[in-house]
Parts: structure tokens; sequence; C-alpha cells
């Protein structure tokens, strides 16, 4: 990897533009993330840590600073060429899967690979989309239409597609948002394990103790950022896990 | 972009909702197989008429006496009995760039053979005549012109006046006799079919015009006259000379009209199939039409598509869809709805077409142009109306699509 950060804000902004009032989600904010970080942004709701996710994943650009993916300013390009840095540098784990329903977990993690430029063989893509599968632990599960899935198995395949072009950044928003807890640490596990190979993750929550499984917590209040420091007593999910089903065990010992 | 991938991406989603894309396609398959079977109609009639003129012979000129208007009708043309033979004799004599040359005087009359007997259409013709109408002999042989010098009593029997008086044997040589005149029967001709009035041209007898002026109708004035024109370049001068000859021989003024008609057969072609034309050309538009109102049905489905599927818009946008991409994956949709439409229709229309004409015996013409431009007007229609919801969904925001629920 480049000398280079992988994430780098310089005074970043984001001014929306109502009808009557501006509203400033996000006021100068600077922020260097490096290559192999795994890093939580929290906040509140309208702390404008949605906004930092937007602007990360490319989605939208800052409307006054810099921000820098992977050495490329980001502020200077146009949709398509944002569309084309999605595509290569980074993947997307939202909150609420955002799986294609009606369409197999393979064909999934096949769909950024659709729009890669230079396009790939078919078989390529189908190597590539069972290796990532194989990743998360479902390539057994490669035909599986969405909804014959779990809801941690349909984040999983989430996280297939997110990899799968091999991205500088992996984001996540809310990972766990929608699963239970045992769930939840599973697929930290999975986030843990592919920063463990060297995985730049970001992820937006708002849930301290998902955020402990980190390495850096930045926390965002009213666009700005209040702290940002190293996670100390840092979580392995092997061992929540673990703890867990004992836990759940002896509940069940004493019912 | 195009490839066997974003076509399979485009007929699932159209598979999804298997209902809503048939009742979609089913505006274009109306409107192409209506398309299709309309202009098969009229290109087939056209084409009938345009064979039935080609029956009259080649580069042929058509003198007519002219209308009489009685009682505020108008006869049918040559009633008024304006031609005569020696209007022919002059025209003979006369105009330069004459191959062939026949006066036309018809009677109706009943022929009898023995006991047998029906009124059929009597026609006075010179010797000329089968050859300027291309009208070829089964059997026997043609009247000489020295049969009509001398006004003989010879015949040519159509097919369906033989069939009917003489069955199945030849009537060559037999006598047959006309308002009691005994004709005898030199030759007889091939079948001719259906004129543009839809007369059958079979039940005739053809007769030297001596001999049926002088023993059947009585007089020298002519139906008409055809006249064939040595090349096809001459015809408008020939039309020219035959007016001014018989202007001249009729002492018509400059300020009157004429009391005859010329038409060269293109003339006649024209006029006759104007009539199809305008029948294929109203049809064809009636059924565009529909084949409009299909495509709006597509731009209608297609928005509401493009509605329902914005968070898959979203996602694949998140993924590193262009715009254009987007853009062609609903134009590809939209595509292959209405080429499908396309040529269901097609089908459909070729099978309509074939059922009119064997059911109701009317003439259809498919031709290969209507079907190829059905099938590209179908396929033009779907971007047409596809463009408009393809592109409001390629610009889509990314953030708002992703959180539309």
């Amino acid at each position: 990897m480049a000398n280079h950060p992988v994430v780098k804000l310089e005074n970043f902004g984001k001014v929306y533009v109502g009808s009557e009032v501006e509203v400033h989600a996000v006021r100068s904010v600077s922020l260097e993330i490096q290559a192999g970080e795994f890093v939580a942004i929290m906040g509140a709701s309208g702390s404008g840590k949605s906004t930092m996710l937007n602007t990360l994943g490319c989605l939208d650009r800052p409307t006054s600073g810099k921000y820098y993916l992977d050495g490329v300013d980001v502020g200077t390009l146009g949709r398509d060429e944002l569309a084309d840095l999605r595509n290569e540098k980074i993947g997307f784990v939202f909150q609420g899967f955002n799986l294609l329903s009606r369409t197999s977990a393979l064909e999934n993690v096949e769909l950024p690979m659709m729009y890669a430029r230079p396009g790939m063989r078919n078989s390529e893509q189908r190597e590539r989309a069972l290796k990532a599968l194989e990743q998360v632990g479902l390539d057994d599960r490669a035909s599986h239409h969405p909804s014959q899935l779990s809801g941690g198995q349909q984040q999983r395949v989430a996280i297939a597609r997110a990899l799968v072009n091999q991205p500088a950044l992996l984001l996540a928003d809310e990972p766990t948002g929608n699963l239970d807890s045992s769930t939840s640490i599973e697929i930290m596990g999975i986030f843990q394990s592919l920063n463990q190979r060297g995985m730049t993750v970001v992820m937006v929550t708002h849930e301290l103790d998902i955020a402990r499984y980190t390495q850096r917590m930045v926390v965002m209040r009213d666009g700005r950022i209040m702290r940002d420091e190293q996670v100390t007593n840092r979580l392995t999910a092997a061992e929540e896990l673990q703890k867990l089903r004992q836990e759940q065990q002896a509940v069940q010992l004493t019912t | 972009m195009i490839n066997a991938t974003t076509i399979r991406i485009a007929t699932r989603a159209l598979r999804r909702n298997t209902l809503r894309t048939m009742l979609t396609m089913l505006g274009i398959i109306i409107g192409v197989s209506a398309v299709i079977a309309m202009v098969s109609i009229g290109q087939g009639a056209r084409a009938q008429v345009e064979a039935q003129i080609a029956s009259l012979g080649q580069n042929v000129i058509l003198v007519m006496s002219g209308n009489v208007t009685r009682g505020g009708f108008r006869m049918g043309f040559g009633t008024a009995g304006t031609l005569t033979l020696e209007d022919y004799d002059a025209i003979r004599r006369e105009v330069i760039g004459v191959n062939r040359a026949s006066p036309e005087v018809r009677a109706f009359a009943q022929v009898a053979v023995g006991n047998q007997n029906l009124n059929t259409a009597i026609l006075g013709v010179s010797a000329d005549y089968l050859d300027l109408r291309s009208w070829p002999l089964r059997g026997g042989e043609n009247f000489t012109g020295q049969d009509v010098r001398n006004a003989n009593k010879v015949a040519l029997i159509g097919k369906t006046t033989a069939d009917t008086l003489f069955g199945d044997s030849d009537p060559v040589g037999q006598i047959i006799r006309v308002k009691n005149v005994p004709f005898t029967i030199v030759g007889l001709l091939g079948a001719k079919g259906m004129s543009m009035s839809g007369s059958d041209q079979d039940d005739t007898l053809l007769v030297p015009y001596s001999s049926a002026m002088k023993r059947l109708t009585g007089g020298t004035f002519l139906r008409s006259m055809t006249i064939q024109a040595a090349t096809p370049e001459l015809l408008d001068n020939l039309k020219e000379q035959i007016s001014d000859l018989l202007r001249q021989r009729h002492r018509i003024g400059a300020d009157r009209d004429d009391d005859f008609i010329v038409r060269t057969q293109q003339e006649i072609t024209d006029m006759a199939t104007s009539t199809s034309k305008i029948m294929t050309i109203l049809l064809g538009s009636i059924a565009g039409v529909s084949l409009l109102v299909g495509g709006i049905g597509i731009m209608n489905i297609m928005l509401v598509s493009v509605t329902e599927r914005t968070r898959e818009i979203g996602i694949r946008m998140a993924v590193g869809a262009r715009g254009l991409d987007i853009l062609l994956q609903f134009l590809i949709e939209a595509m292959t709805l209405s080429v499908a439409g396309g040529i269901i229709g097609i089908v459909l229309g070729v099978g309509g077409s074939r059922l009119v004409s064997s059911k109701l015996q009317w003439p259809t013409l498919i031709s290969p142009e209507s079907i190829i431009g059905a099938f590209v007007f179908s396929a033009i229609i779907g971007i047409f109306f596809g463009f408009y919801p393809a592109r409001k969904a390629a610009q889509l925001d990314p953030i708002e699509a992703l959180r539309y629920e």
C-alpha cells in the first residue's frame, strides 16, 4: 500500500440547502484513516455521521474542504467517475442488507463485477463471487435467494458483495442494526478477521458495545468530531460469542 | 454493454410480473398484428387490381366513347356511340407508332348449341385482339384478317361459355347459333379470369368486328378501341396524336370537351390503384395509432417499474453502476417488451391475414417489407417510449434511492 492514508478529510463540511434554512450537517472536520485500521464512527442521530458515511462512500461530494480517497481528490469528480470509484475502491454494507430479492446469493455477489471496467468474463465473475462467499462461510448457500436466508446470512452475503472487487475501504452503516445479539457478534467477528487480514473497515454505529469490537472510536456531535481515541478495552468476537453461549446455556439449565 | 447478461436481467425482471408484462405487450401485439393484417389486405387488393390491368395487354391505350348524361344520370362509358369504324380506320391510317389495334363492338345475345342456350357477351374484335391482350388459345386457331374483311361467321369461344355449352367435348369445329345465325367455332380461348369490374372475361364469344356489326349490332358504332404502342416511350405521344385526330374528325372546337376518352394503361392503373392505396393508408394508420397507444402503455408500465425498483437502482448505483448502465438496463427492458410483442404480433398478423384470405376469399399479400417494418417500428417504439422512464431511473440520486422504502 502506498504511504498515503486511505481516507483523508481536510476541513470537510457539508451544507444541505433546504427551502428555508441551510442545514450544516458537518462543519469543518479533518480526519485521517490509515490502511488496515478498524474505525467506528459514533454519534446520535443528527450528529452528521450519516453524512460522513455518504461522503466517505463517494455517494456525495463535500460542499467545502477536501476528501481524498486512496489519494484521489473526490471533490473534483463527476457522477460517472464517482460511480467508478465506488465500484473499484469501496465496499458497502448496509443496515437493511440491501440485497436484490429474487436474485440468488451468488448473483448478488456478482453484481459489482457487472459494472467493473474493464469488464470481466462470466466465468471469472462466478469464480470470484464463490471465493468471496467462501470468505464469509456461505459458499454452500450460493444458489439461495435472500428470502431463504436468515438475517445474519443475508448480511454475510452483503459483506461478500462488498469484498468481491477487493476494495480499499469497507464501509458499514449500522451493520448489526437489524440483527440479534449473537448474530451481531458473529458479523463483528467477520469484520475483525477481515481487518486482521489487512482490510480497512469504517463502521457507523450508535451502539457502544458494537463499537468496542473496533480499534478506534470517532465520536461526533452536531457535525463536529468530539472525541477520537483508540479503543482500550477491545472485545474479541470469538470470546464474546463463547461467553454468550455459556450464559444462554445457563439460563436454559435453570429453566 | 448490451450482452447476454443485460438481456437476461431484463427478461428476468419482466418474468417477475408475468401478467403485467403480458398486458403491456398486448398493446404492441394488437398494434403490430393489425398493421400487418391491414397492410396485407390492402396490398393484396392492389396486387389483384394491378394483375387485372396487366391482363389488358402491354403498352396499351384505350379509346372509349364518351358518356351520355340522360335525365341527370351519367351512363357508363361507350354509351354515347361517338366512335365509329371510320375513326378506327383513320387512326390506323394516320397515327404513327401503332403496333397493333382492335376495335371493340359488344352485344349481349343468346347463343345456342343443340338444345343448350345461354346469354353471353359477344365481342366483335380484330384478328390482332388476342395478341394485344396476350390472350392465349387453348385449341384451334385465331380467325384471320381475311375473316374480318369478309365478315365471316367464325367465333372464338371463352372457357366458361365452352364449359357450359359443350361440357367435356371439344368445341372447335362445332356450330354455335348467335341470334339464330350459325357461327363456326374456330378456336377455344384460354382462361383470362375476372375483369376489373368483376365480370367473368371467359364468359364470352369473340367474333370478327365486321361480322358483329353486320349480323348482331347493325351500324358502325364502336364501344371502344384498344391500341398498342410500338414502344412504351411512345405511349404519351400516341395518346396525343389520337386525341388530336379524333377532335378533328368529330369537329370539336377548342373550348369544348372531348366526346371520347383516351387512357393509357398507366393512367388506368393509377386510377384503379388509388382507391386501394387510400384504403391501405387508412387501415395502416388506424393500426399505427393502436401501436402508438401500445407504446404509451409501455412507457406507463416502465414508469411504474422504475418507481417500484428505486431501491434496486440505489443498490446498483452504490456498487458502481453508472447512469448509463441504469439507463441501458431499463431501455433494454422496454425494448424486450416491445420487440417480444412485435414478434408475437407479426405471427398473429400473418396468421390473421391468412385466415382472412382463406375464410373470406380476400386476396392478401404479406410483403417482407411490412414484416421488417413492423419489427423495426416496434423496436423503435420500445426505445422511444422506454427512454423517458429509463432516463428518470438513471438520474436518480443514489442516496435518495437507497433510502426509498
